[in-house]
């Protein structure tokens, strides 16, 4: 089925192999994968090959092709802000999601005038349901006393190309609302009822500024960065949260299953913003695979330990929210049960 | 004498490279034979050609074979394309890539046809100022990059149209279909436009000559000489760029609303076979995701097959007439 992208990647690792076969002697390892945490990836393993000398190659593709690749074994590790299916992990054999730092997903919207925005998970769903059409619903406006909503058309936006973005998104509609549900699920492409679609958070971000009276969701680090304007959102619990990364994090102060392959939107922490999530980084459990050396697999499990614990100062200086606490003691546990050989590599 | 010398500086250098001077030696009786190296080269070099196209259709159609053998005919009249319940149906994209390239077609054919007729001496005096510097500037729109005319589409012309959109009292999305079309119709015009310049200069001056001793106006010139003689490379330049307008995938993405739902009017956002295998490529992670969009890629691939073609045919009419 993967046979073009196997040879592809094949010729690509030959290639790579040629050129860079007089260094073989130092470890390398190669990832491929999400895009979200790729400059945060770049940082980390920037910082890391000037402190431990051991080189990290990440090429953002998506986190699907780094799936396809690490299941085709021609990466150490794959990147992912979707966790894999039952079905996925009986196919690939036993992968560990390994958790290195979190994201929001927030609403920006254009709304000339209106700096401040609150927005319930009923009327998300709606508006992205295309059930609310004017800015002026009096179900908007009962929540925005002093906001001056215009009788405009309310124009979704939302991402055309696969993301883990849109994965996160998704999945919290499908959360708070039955009939996104069952009529629309969660995926990193779905089939929108409505509105318009940008590629990438760039062209999110383009189209909601571009197109008066439009709302769309866009990475948190995306909007801060380009200064968009976003919505506070009602959580779980009643309490209208304004996204940052302080309540990102507090997002997963949370009981959270041992393999972590969780979706923490609609949290049920207190102060945590509703709309965040994870992105991992999947690895095999058994390291010995594909001819591959001790000292590969440690290099590997070295890092890992070092993304989840030293690399997290990284995170808030790129607008990255840190693991919380209750993750970083599951991620611990999840990379201290890397085998080789059966064994454990660190305990 | 040379060779030894050189056979002496590179053991010299270095040992490992005295197999060098071995190369050189076999390079030397080839010089004997160049016709039937050249000859070898060039067979092997066109062969290779040949088996990529096919190669390129194979890895397409076995890698495409489970949403094949999943929907049949279906995937290209359903109207559905849902990644997360697994129902792919190409219609919308199909209808989207029709409309926006023959749209642009329409737009740009008049502008081409008079860039061509202009350049091809009906109006000017060979290598004046200002036709080196139309020409020159046609030369340059056919190499800008897509994204660039995306960027370009996206900042002047999306206002516009929403501008036009609000007049015409529908929804002020400013990208969508129309917009494509616009961007699709600028790309295209050099193509279409340095093509007509070529068969329109070929004309013989002596039958246009006859025409205005007759009595012709220019325009009966051009409208009963000039055209009728011209027709089937104008036709050819046409399809060409109709071609390449089906292929346009980055400028038509940021153009035109990436929407998979059944475009209603023209100024609809749409989705297009190129612009949708671009957008969900990367993260289909399902099998008969990642098969369907591969479907897609054969069907874009045939159609720009059937019209390069068709072009190719025309063309060599064209080449018996004259």
């Amino acid at each position: 089925m993967k046979n073009l992208l196997k040879n592809f990647v094949k010729i690509a690792v030959i290639a790579l192999a040629c050129c860079y076969g007089a260094k073989a002697s130092n470890i390398e390892l190669t990832g491929a994968g999400a895009t979200f945490p790729y400059p945060l990836y770049s940082k980390m393993f920037d910082v890391y090959y000037k402190e431990r000398g051991i080189k990290v190659n990440y090429s953002a593709i998506g986190s699907g092709g780094g799936i396809r690749q690490l299941s085709a074994k021609t990466v150490d590790f794959g990147g992912s802000d979707a966790f894999l299916t039952d079905q996925q992990l009986n196919e690939m054999g036993e992968i560990l999601h390994i958790p290195i730092c979190m994201g929001a997903v927030v609403l920006a919207y254009n709304l000339s005038g209106v700096n401040e925005l609150n927005l319930t998970p009923d009327l998300i769903s709606e508006i992205f349901l295309g059930k609310i059409k004017k800015w002026n619903d009096p179900k908007i406006q009962k929540l925005n006393p002093k906001a001056n909503l215009p009788d405009m058309n309310i124009v979704s936006v939302h991402r055309s190309d696969g993301s883990g973005t849109t994965f996160i998104f998704t999945d919290y509609l499908s959360k708070i609302s039955d009939e996104w549900k069952n009529k629309v699920g969660t995926g990193t492409a779905v089939n929108w009822p409505s509105g318009l679609g940008g590629k990438g958070n760039p062209g999110v971000a383009g189209l909601i500024k571009q197109v008066p009276a439009s709302i769309g969701y866009v990475e948190l680090i995306y909007a801060l960065a380009n200064k968009i304007p976003f919505a506070t959102i009602q959580n779980k619990n009643g309490i209208f949260i304004k996204p940052s990364l302080t309540s990102t994090s507090a997002s997963a102060n949370v009981k959270l299953p041992d393999d972590m392959r969780v979706m923490i939107t609609n949290t049920d922490a207190k102060d945590g913003y509703p709309i965040s999530g994870f992105t991992w980084i999947l690895v095999y459990k058994e390291q010995n695979y594909g001819g591959r050396t001790y000292e590969k697999a440690k290099a590997l499990v070295d890092l890992l330990w070092w993304m989840t614990h030293e690399g997290q100062k990284f995170t808030q200086d790129l607008h990255y929210a840190p693991l919380s606490k209750e993750a970083v003691k599951k991620a611990e546990n999840l990379i201290k049960s890397i085998t080789y050989d059966g064994k454990r590599i660190i305990n | 004498m040379d060779t030894n010398n050189n056979q002496h500086k590179l053991c010299h250098i270095n040992p490992d490279w005295c197999w060098l001077s071995r190369v050189k030696r076999i390079f030397k009786i080839t010089d004997i034979m160049p016709d039937f190296l050249f000859r070898k080269i060039i067979l092997i070099s066109g062969l290779s050609i040949l088996i990529l196209t096919i190669m390129i259709l194979v890895s397409l159609v076995t890698n495409s074979m489970l949403s094949i053998k999943t929907f049949g005919f279906k995937f290209f009249t359903a109207r559905v394309w849902d990644p997360v319940f697994d129902q792919y149906g190409s219609f919308p994209f199909i209808a989207g890539t029709l409309l926006t390239s023959f749209l642009a077609l329409i737009i740009s054919v008049p502008f081409s046809l008079a860039i061509s007729l202009y350049l091809g001496g009906e109006f000017i005096k060979e290598k004046s100022f200002f036709a080196g510097f139309l020409k020159n500037s046609i030369d340059l729109l056919s190499g800008i990059p897509s994204v660039v005319y995306g960027f370009f589409g996206l900042f002047l012309i999306v206002p516009i149209v929403r501008y036009i959109q609000m007049k015409f009292g529908v929804e002020p999305y400013g990208v969508g279909i129309f917009t494509a079309s616009i961007v699709l119709a600028i790309m295209i015009i050099p193509f279409s436009a340095s093509l007509g310049r070529e068969v329109i200069e070929m004309v013989p001056a002596e039958i246009k000559e006859a025409g205005y001793s007759l009595g012709s106006t220019r325009f009966e010139v051009i409208r009963y000489i000039i055209l009728p003689y011209c027709k089937s490379g104008i036709i050819a330049g046409v399809l060409l760029a109709l071609g390449r307008a089906i292929g346009e995938t980055m400028a038509v993405t940021m153009v035109v609303g990436n929407s998979n739902i059944m475009p209603s009017n023209i100024f609809s956002p749409a989705n297009t076979m190129a612009s949708v295998i671009a957008n969900e490529f990367a993260e289909a992670i399902k099998e008969l995701h990642f098969s369907s969009l591969i479907e897609i890629g054969v069907v874009l691939f045939f159609v720009t097959t059937v019209i390069s073609i068709s072009g190719k045919i025309i063309i060599r009419k064209f080449a018996i007439r004259t």
